[in-house]
């Protein structure tokens, strides 16, 4: 366990040493969500009524982009090879990482997301909903993310391999959180989905670990 | 009993084996595949009735329906190849398991593009976001990934557990994605027309229809066994056995 | 940490291994027995399976034929107390450069500071360690403004410290100075004679060890025809 505290802190320092790589993908989360009033239509009764897709669509290339580097620079310098040498559990190390990447990702994303409703005239009532999706989906977004992180470290240039095997496996979360914030914008109901995204959360926080610390030894196969 | 299975693995692990059974079975799979195709097309284009409501056109099942069944449960079969491959480390299981990407790649596509073909005439337009044909292409994204990352990964024994990871992974997904797909098709589209769905079907209709799904199965063997049986000279290329069949 | 170890807290044993890479045959029929007291050198050429017999060794690959016995039992059945009982040094050193470092040392230690272990090491002994490998005075500097060789010595001050009975050290005296080879050379006499051990790729000439054992993995592969 101590190995796994260290690392959560340790990459909790790197991360607020080299700020860039979180604030990127927050940046490119906000001009994404930006062009779609451009290119589509700005007009306010349209734009309600996508907003929350187009702000769960944006989360969810962020995340992607920010995923890449998660395991890259461990398999990189030696960590991951420190990690299996410890003996230390890799389930709760992958478990760990993705917990770090939450914190640097879905989190800040679910705070800002209020900002990019305002821009896209999400009506009032699906703000909670946003926030409330965006806490519990981006979650899952980072374990299942995490899998392909690890499947993909060793590999050249491997973040658009990485975003060609998780997109697929993010429909679920995607369907069931946009759908969450529309019904609350339209004042129906939306437990169900939140529901939905709570199971697949509490799935994926038991499953992903194991695919990621198999995909982890890969990496060390030589 | 015991004694068989132990016997039947180590059997199953040997390339030489399998290669020299296989050889006896392809004959009668390409027979059984041609007759298959014959007897259940002729049936089926020739004999069965018109449907009531959608013409000639639901002949088209006769090739949708197969594809979109085996492109399911070739996922799954590639998936418990992987699974073999890394809990027993058998290689052969990683040779099958990367044969079957491609194939069933493919009859996703087949199943993609013929259901288009028959939404035309049904829907007036090449492609509704229909439950089922949005797993489909779902699917099809799976396959892409499985093989992009094999290309992408050069160690091969790494390569292989690589595939064989993302495809258990895509496994416990395709239900909920399946699951979840259709949920967010009754909620947008309460009355579509579904394509395949008929309580009950006549039964000129639905033989040729069973007799295509065997059919294609029995091609996709066919097809699987073929291209493993190339993984297996490959990769056996330095050992003497291959060395005297090329030779001879 | 001057007190030597149990005598019979080393005990690795590899009867008949075989590890092929490639299609091709590193290593066949091979056989050793590390104990304490031992230090055993691997050499030959390069590509001759140096590393991966190291890395067998330390228990970060499983991808071999043959027997690998901790204390009389497969070392992967009883990996977590191997993992215990032997440092690993890579020739990826695991330091991050944008942490200084006392930070880094601080990650490569963590499982050995957990205070519910027998000598649990303690923050003073990770500083006191940094100034063994003449680190002091940077120890909070960032990483990336530090030579590559000060970089290693951050990995290397471990070994100070490090309260495990078998070290396993894959080329640790790349990229050190003349202080830094007489140094590194101390440590392993200090834990050979604590009645440790060690395990070590290196092309580097070690002297003044009566115990060592130079397994020469070229030559091994010459006898058994694998050339």
């Amino acid at each position: 366990m101590s190995l796994v505290m260290a690392t959560v802190k340790r990459d909790l320092l790197l991360a607020a040493r080299n700020p860039g790589e979180w604030l990127n993908p927050l940046m490119f989360f906000l001009m994404v969500a930006a062009l779609f009033p451009l290119a589509v239509d700005p007009d306010p009764k349209f734009l309600s009524k996508i907003a929350g897709g187009v702000i769960w669509v944006a989360a969810l290339l962020a995340t992607l982009l920010s995923l890449d580097a998660l395991y890259k620079a461990d398999v990189e310098d030696g960590s991951l090879e420190q990690w299996l040498a410890s003996g230390e559990s890799l389930y709760v190390l992958a478990l760990g990482k993705a917990l770090v990447h939450w914190i640097a990702s879905g989190l800040p994303l679910t705070l800002m997301s209020p900002l990019l409703g305002l821009m896209m005239a999400l009506p009032d009532d699906a703000f909670p909903a946003l926030l409330l999706s965006l806490g519990v989906g981006t979650p899952v977004l980072s374990l299942l993310g995490a899998v392909g992180a690890a499947l993909t470290a060793g590999v050249r240039s491997g973040g658009l391999l990485l975003s060609l095997l998780i997109l697929p496996l993010y429909i679920p979360v995607l369907i069931f959180a946009a759908s969450a914030v529309y019904h609350a914008g339209i004042g129906m109901s939306y437990n169900g989905q939140i529901g939905f995204l709570g199971a697949m959360l509490a799935l994926a926080a038991c499953l992903t670990p194991f695919a990621s610390a198999a995909a982890l030894k890969l990496n060390l196969s030589r | 009993m015991w004694q068989w299975l132990v016997r039947l693995y180590h059997r199953l692990g040997s390339p030489k084996w399998f290669y020299e059974i296989t050889s006896r079975w392809i004959p009668w799979l390409v027979g059984l595949s041609v007759v298959g195709c014959a007897v259940g097309l002729v049936l089926g284009l020739l004999y069965a009735p018109a449907d009531y409501q959608q013409g000639n056109s639901f002949r088209i099942i006769y090739i949708h329906v197969p594809a979109a069944l085996l492109a399911q449960s070739a996922f799954m079969m590639m998936a418990v190849a992987g699974a073999v491959f890394l809990i027993w480390r058998m290689k052969m299981a990683a040779w099958v398991a990367r044969s079957i990407a491609p194939v069933g790649a493919s009859f996703c596509l087949i199943a993609l593009l013929t259901g288009a073909i028959w939404g035309k005439p049904t829907w007036g337009t090449w492609w509704v976001w229909d439950a089922r044909l949005t797993s489909m292409l779902l699917l099809l994204f799976l396959y892409f990934g499985v093989m992009a990352l094999q290309r992408a990964i050069e160690s091969e024994d790494a390569s292989h557990r690589a595939g064989a990871i993302l495809s258990l992974v895509g496994l416990v997904n395709i239900p909920i994605i399946k699951y979840s797909v259709e949920w967010w098709n009754t909620l947008h589209q309460p009355a579509t027309l579904k394509l395949t769905e008929k309580p009950s079907m006549h039964p000129d209709m639905l033989v040729p229809l069973l007799i295509m799904i065997v059919t294609t199965y029995v091609f996709f063997a066919l097809l699987v066994i073929l291209r493993t049986r190339n993984e297996v000279l490959w990769h056996e290329r330095k050992r003497s056995w291959v060395r005297d069949l090329l030779e001879s | 940490m001057s007190t030597s170890f149990a005598p019979d807290s080393v005990d690795l044993i590899a009867r008949s291994l075989y590890c092929e890479r490639d299609d091709r045959v590193l290593f066949q029929h091979l056989d050793l027995h590390v104990s304490n007291g031992h230090l055993l050198q691997l050499a030959g050429p390069n590509g001759a399976g140096k590393t991966t017999l190291l890395r067998l060794l330390a228990g970060l690959n499983r991808d071999y034929d043959g027997e690998l016995l901790w204390k009389g039992e497969s070392l992967h059945k009883v990996y977590s107390e191997y993992a215990h009982d032997r440092l690993y040094l890579g020739h990826l050193a695991a330091i991050k450069r944008a942490l200084s470092p006392i930070e880094n040392l601080r990650w490569l230690m963590s499982p050995w500071m957990s205070e519910d272990r027998d000598h649990a090491v303690s923050e003073d002994q990770l500083w006191g360690a940094l100034d063994q490998v003449k680190l002091a005075g940077y120890e909070e500097t960032p990483c990336q403004q530090l030579s590559a060789g000060q970089q290693r010595r951050v990995g290397l001050a471990r070994l100070a410290i490090v309260p495990t009975p078998l070290w396993i050290l894959d080329e640790p005296f790349t990229a050190l100075d003349v202080d830094g080879v007489r140094w590194l050379e101390e440590q392993i006499q200090r834990q050979v004679g604590r009645n440790g051990a060690v395990v070590i790729t290196s092309h580097h000439a070690l002297q003044n060890i009566p115990t060592l054992v130079r397994l020469d993995l070229g030559a091994l592969a010459e006898q058994e025809g694998l050339l």
